[in-house]
C-alpha cells in the first residue's frame, strides 16, 4: 500500500469530482424535462405520438450509454450540414456531448419512471378534481405531478445514482471527471488498488449523500 | 451497404463474430455474477452480523463504483494480482491474462453484486411457513434448498434477472477500453479505418438493441415456464 499516493490524489481526485457532479447536475436537470415531456407524450391517445415516444424510449433504455456518446461525439461530426451551422459550437466540445448523450439517455429512463407514476395515480382524485369544477390544466399541474413526483421518488432515487455512475464514461470522451483523473494516475504510477480505494470511496459517498437526500424527501413529502 | 459486406472487402464477417465476442462475455459474465451471488447471497440472510457486513460490503460498493472504474481495476490490476498470488507459490515470471478472462471477471463481479440482491429479494419473500413445513416434514436441508425453495424462488427473481442481463449486456460495451474485440470495440476500429463514425456506432446500437429484443423474447418464454400453475 502506497499511502503518500493515496494522500496526494485526494486533491487531484476532488477537483475531478467537480466535473463529475457539473456533469451530473446538469444532465439530471436537463433530463428532468425530457423525461417529463415523454411521459405526457406516452400517455397521449394519439397512436402515432404514443408510438413515438415509446420507441425513443425503447431505443435509448435498449443501448448502451457508451453508444450514445459516440454516436453524438464521433458520429455527429461527420454531417456536413450540422458542421456549418450554429450547433456546431456546441456539438464540437465533448463536454456538451456528453451532457446531451446523458440528458437522453437518463431522459429515457425518467419518462418510464413518470408515465408508471402518473399511471399509478388513483382516478379517484382526478374525478373529484373535476366534480369540484377544476380546469384540466390545474388538475394535471397541482394534483397529478406533485403526486406523481411523490410516486416516483424512490425509483428517480435509483436513477439519480445509475446517472452519477454514467456520468464516468465521460471519460472516454476525454474529459477529466473522477474517472478519467484516475485512469490518469493509474496508467502513470501503475498503482491501481489505491486509486481505485480514493476514486471509489468518492463515489461511494457521493451515492451516500443521494441515497440520504432521497430518503430524506421522501419522509418529508409522504402522505402521512 | 458495402461497408457490411462479408469477406475481405467489408466489416460484415468481423461485427458478426464481434457480436458472438459480446454475446459469450454477457453468458460468461452472468454466470460468474451467479457464482458470487450463490456465495454473497447465504451471507446478506446469515444470522451472523459479521457475515452480514461482508455481504452488504459487496453489494454496496460495486453498486455504488462505476463500471468503468472497476474495469480500470481489473485491466490495470489484474495480472499484478495474479502475479503476486503466483510469487507466493515460487513463480516469478510475467503472466498475461487474456482480456476476455480480466473483462468477463470485472463485469461478472459487477452483475453477481445486482444478483445477489435479486436472489435476496426473492427468497425473503417466499413464505415462511415453507421453510417450516419442511422442517417439520424431516426433509433434508439440501433437498428442502432444491426441491422446495429453489423452484419458488426462481419465479420470482425471473423477472428481475431479466434487468440485470440487461445491464450485464450493455456493461460488456465497457470492456471495448480494454482492447477485447467486442461489438463496440469493432465499431470503434471499423469507424477509425473508414472514417464513417456515425454509420458503424448506429449500427453497434442496432445490433444491441437486437440482442436486447431477442434476449428479451427468450426469457419472457422462461417466465411463462417457471410460473406455470400461477
Amino acid at each position: 500500500m502506497d499511502f503518500d499516493l493515496m494522500i496526494n490524489s485526494i486533491p487531484k481526485l476532488l477537483d475531478a469530482a467537480l466535473i463529475t457532479l457539473k456533469l451530473l447536475s446538469a444532465s439530471l436537470l436537463f433530463g428532468l424535462f425530457v423525461g417529463l415531456f415523454f411521459a405526457i407524450l406516452r400517455m397521449n391517445k394519439n397512436i402515432f405520438i404514443n408510438k413515438f415516444a415509446y420507441g425513443y424510449s425503447y431505443v435509448f433504455r435498449g443501448t448502451p450509454l457508451l453508444v450514445q456518446i459516440f454516436i453524438i461525439y464521433f458520429g455527429l461530426g461527420q454531417i456536413e450540414y450540422l458542421r456549418s451551422s450554429f450547433l456546431w459550437v456546441i456539438l464540437k466540445e465533448p463536454y456538451w456531448c456528453a451532457i446531451i448523450a446523458f440528458t437522453l439517455n437518463t431522459g429515457a429512463y425518467t419518462s418510464e419512471i413518470l408515465r408508471s407514476a402518473f399511471q399509478t395515480i388513483k382516478p379517484g382524485l382526478i374525478e373529484a378534481g373535476k366534480s369540484l369544477g377544476i380546469s384540466n390544466k390545474i388538475i394535471f399541474y397541482k394534483i397529478q405531478i406533485p403526486i406523481a413526483i411523490r410516486q416516483s421518488l424512490p425509483a428517480y432515487g435509483n436513477e439519480i445514482i445509475l446517472m452519477m455512475k454514467g456520468t464516468s464514461l465521460a471519460s472516454t470522451v476525454t474529459l477529466m471527471d473522477i474517472t478519467g483523473v484516475a485512469k490518469y494516475i493509474i496508467s502513470t504510477t501503475f498503482k491501481p488498488i489505491e486509486v481505485f480505494i480514493v476514486a471509489g470511496g468518492i463515489y461511494l459517498f457521493m451515492t451516500f449523500l443521494i441515497h440520504n437526500l432521497i430518503k430524506y424527501l421522501e419522509k418529508k413529502y409522504s402522505f402521512q | 451497404m458495402e461497408l457490411l459486406a462479408f469477406g475481405k472487402t467489408g466489416w460484415g464477417d468481423e461485427l458478426f463474430y464481434a457480436t458472438l465476442m459480446t454475446i459469450a462475455v454477457s453468458i460468461t459474465a452472468m454466470l460468474i455474477g451467479f457464482l458470487f451471488a450463490l456465495i454473497f447471497t447465504p451471507l446478506k440472510l446469515s444470522k451472523y452480523k459479521s457475515l452480514n457486513l461482508i455481504g452488504n460490503f459487496y453489494t454496496t460498493v460495486i453498486r455504488g463504483v462505476p463500471e468503468l472504474l472497476v474495469i480500470y481495476l481489473f485491466f490495470f490490476g489484474g495480472s499484478g494480482a495474479i502475479m503476486y498470488v503466483a510469487s507466493i507459490f515460487g513463480y516469478f515470471e510475467y503472466i498475461e491474462i487474456n482480456a476476455f478472462i480480466t473483462g468477463s471477471m470485472a463485469i461478472g463481479i459487477i452483475s453477481g453484486a445486482y444478483s445477489t440482491e435479486v436472489f435476496r429479494g426473492a427468497i425473503q419473500s417466499i413464505d415462511k411457513g415453507q421453510f417450516e413445513a419442511a422442517k417439520v416434514l424431516g426433509v433434508s436441508k439440501f433437498a428442502q434448498f432444491y426441491k422446495i425453495i429453489l423452484p419458488q424462488m426462481l419465479r420470482l427473481a425471473i423477472p428481475n434477472l431479466s434487468n440485470v442481463w440487461q445491464i450485464t449486456l450493455k456493461d460488456t460495451s465497457l470492456i471495448s477500453v480494454t482492447g477485447l474485440v467486442e461489438i463496440m470495440r469493432q465499431s470503434y476500429i471499423a469507424a477509425g479505418s473508414t472514417r464513417d463514425p456515425l454509420f458503424f456506432y448506429s449500427f453497434a446500437a442496432v445490433l444491441y438493441l437486437l440482442l436486447t429484443y431477442l434476449s428479451m423474447k427468450l426469457i419472457n418464454k422462461l417466465e411463462v415456464k417457471y410460473s406455470r400453475g400461477y
